[in-house]
């Protein structure tokens, strides 16, 4: 009697899974075409159309676009009041996105070190929970916090320190009429916002260094600032990184929140958001958004070359 | 002289478990001192607490003379040598030997001097600029070392140092450990699960048992005159007699140990010599082990194993007659 050696194939499934077995390639091939196409075309696409667009003028008598290569929709970008929409916007960006960097440091490391069980499954809840509702219902919830009538306010008045509300709000550029009509409450809300951004990854990254790390510099005579400044941070900056960029580039872009909270001031958002909408003028909205991604591209370079990515 | 390190009554422990339970210990300085026992016995603690990484719940630590409890790692003059080495992966081979000098404030011309004079005595001359991901685990353990001994410790403590190396280069680098505390004098101690590592680099070893030291002593101490039962079996393997068997073979009654390459098979009628005993029975196992073959043999009252030269004519069920010299059998005590 002689015994089979090769099991009897199962149906389709079998047979399919049999070539992709034989071809690893092959379902390599198949998962990843699509989503390539898909940043492909429509991302990158339509960020070369972007690119290409901003190479173009707006007759400023008949409202045309001029389908002509041409420079000075790039120079218009550096006259008066469009420097100062970049200025104000980089400057916020830079800001929050170091605000986030100094809250969510100690969360993180909480988190990535002590947390266990059921305190680090009320972390991630902590966390994540604000991404679950809607960014809009946030920042609205956030306006009337912040508002004249708001619980800020109130608060204020029931512990007697309208005075040092009144002091903030009085204070040059970042005060104003109210905390929702300021600077400084747009600040606030952009922290809040993105906040959560910045924990996960840094996070994640001080997940990664083994606890035996701290031991061996504390052994090799580190005190503990020492340890954090030549160990921990290090091993940690491309979370923090990674980080930056979410923070950095979501405030760079976004036009919701100086809506809603904020003075009338223009953030680079609102400017793209008006200029191709009521004012049609595509070429300098696209002008506009190519700054962000100019930043973005300087900003990773110079993180590379600081060594931030060494550890990957 | 203050002993290098000494425990006084030591305990520590972690929630209802005694890691260490009254541990007494003095290790002298210059010695090569191994903390041998299972996982779990202690061993571990006993070193985390030298370095400063645990501190005693009772009793007391002194390093040197100079009592250390409440002295963070980081004031300590010791350094350790980690399991799996703990290198800093942004930091080149060079910087990471050279990270405790660094943290001193030794001028970065002399750390690095140092640091490739320290390489060069772990055999690493030249790999200053290497990055540790692109070393090996023979390499990584060699980086380790030269970080830990290039801050001149008093004491260098191993935590399994040789674990995860392969057995070549295990056998290799114990030579080569032993050669290097000869040669600087510091007093190295290291832990191991691994009985021949302990016997082979040693100059004393301490065995632990579920927090507790068992036995003190000199590989062969520990080697030839076990103490306990645990002691007999942990360290090689023996065969433990109980007191009747040992009382009716030439011993006394008392629990005993005896080595089984101390036992001879013959045949069933051989001539016992006078001052040898003996036992009949049937071989039930024969195990071919390269250089030596353990025989193991069903006695009337228990099974006893013997290991002889390889190459042998035994097999299962022959009857043969066991005989061992009368002083080959250690007496353990009634309570071991």
């Amino acid at each position: 009697m002689t015994v089979a050696l090769q099991e009897t194939r199962r149906g389709i499934g079998g047979t399919i899974s049999d070539v992709f077995f034989a071809r690893p390639q092959l379902l390599t091939f198949l998962l990843l075409t699509p989503p390539l196409l898909w940043i492909g075309v429509v991302y990158i696409g339509s960020l070369f159309a972007l690119l290409l667009q901003s190479f173009y003028s707006l007759d400023d008598f008949s409202g045309v676009v001029i389908h002509e290569f041409t420079l000075s929709t790039y120079q218009q970008l550096f006259e008066g009041s469009n420097v100062q929409i970049i200025l104000r916007t980089v400057t916020m960006a830079a800001l929050v996105t170091i605000t986030s960097a100094i809250i969510a440091f100690p969360i993180a490391y909480y988190a990535a070190r002590y947390a266990r069980g059921w305190k680090k499954a009320l972390f991630y809840l902590a966390v994540m929970m604000p991404l679950w509702s809607s960014y809009l219902v946030k920042v609205y919830a956030w306006k009337l916090i912040l508002a004249k009538e708001g619980v800020i306010t109130w608060f204020a008045g029931a512990l007697h320190l309208n005075w040092l509300l009144n002091g903030i709000l009085g204070l040059p550029v970042i005060g104003g009429p109210s905390l929702s009509f300021s600077y400084l409450g747009t600040y606030l809300v952009f922290v809040y916002i993105w906040l959560p951004y910045m924990i996960l990854p840094t996070q994640a990254a001080l997940e990664r260094v083994p606890a035996n790390f701290i031991e061996a510099s504390a052994d090799l005579g580190a005190d503990p600032g020492q340890t954090f400044r030549t160990v921990i941070f290090p091993l940690a900056l491309p979370g923090i990184v990674a980080g930056s960029i979410f923070t950095f580039s979501l405030t760079l872009g976004d036009y919701i929140i100086p809506q809603i909270v904020g003075n009338s001031r223009l953030m680079i958002g609102q400017a793209v958001y008006t200029l191709q909408g009521t004012a049609g003028n595509i070429p300098l909205a696209a002008a506009f958004t190519i700054v962000p991604m100019v930043i973005m591209a300087l900003y990773l370079w110079m993180a590379k070359r600081m060594g931030a990515f060494d550890v990957l | 002289m203050s002993p290098a390190v000494r425990f006084q009554n030591v305990s520590r422990r972690f929630g209802s478990v005694r890691a260490v339970d009254g541990v007494s210990l003095d290790i002298e300085p210059g010695e090569f001192f191994a903390l041998l026992g299972p996982s779990g016995s202690g061993k571990t603690t006993c070193l985390r607490l030298i370095a400063g990484f645990e501190q005693p719940d009772e009793g007391h630590v002194e390093i040197f003379g100079e009592t250390v409890e409440g002295v963070p790692p980081y004031r300590r003059n010791v350094n350790t040598v980690f399991q799996d080495y703990a290198l800093f992966p942004h930091m080149t081979v060079g910087e990471n030997v050279a990270y405790g000098l660094m943290i001193k404030g030794v001028p970065r011309a002399e750390r690095q001097a140092k640091a490739k004079e320290a390489l060069a005595m772990v055999k690493l001359a030249g790999y200053e600029d290497r990055r540790t991901v692109q070393l090996s685990g023979g390499q990584r353990q060699r980086v380790a070392l030269a970080r830990a001994l290039v801050n001149g410790p008093k004491v260098l403590l191993l935590d399994e140092p040789l674990g995860a190396l392969d057995l070549k280069l295990r056998e290799q680098m114990q030579e080569e450990l032993k050669t290097l505390q000869t040669n600087l004098g510091i007093t190295f101690v290291f832990v191991t699960h691994d009985q021949s590592e302990a016997l082979s680099m040693a100059n004393r070893v301490a065995i632990f048992n579920e927090g507790k030291i068992v036995q003190v002593g000199t590989p062969s101490d520990v080697y030839e005159r076990p103490t306990s039962r645990f002691v007999a079996d942990f360290v090689g393997s023996s065969n433990v007699l109980p007191p009747e068997f040992a009382g009716a073979h030439g011993g006394t009654a008392t629990w005993t140990s005896l080595r089984p390459e101390r036992i001879e098979v013959v045949s069933a009628n051989a001539a016992i010599p006078s001052d040898y005993a003996a036992a009949k029975g049937l071989v039930s196992a024969v195990s071919y082990q390269g250089a030596v073959t353990r025989v193991t043999v069903m006695t009337e009252k228990l099974p006893l194993v013997a290991t002889i030269s390889a190459g042998t004519t035994l097999h299962k069920d022959d009857r043969v007659m066991l005989q061992w010299p009368k002083s080959a059998m250690v007496a353990m005590g009634d309570d071991a």
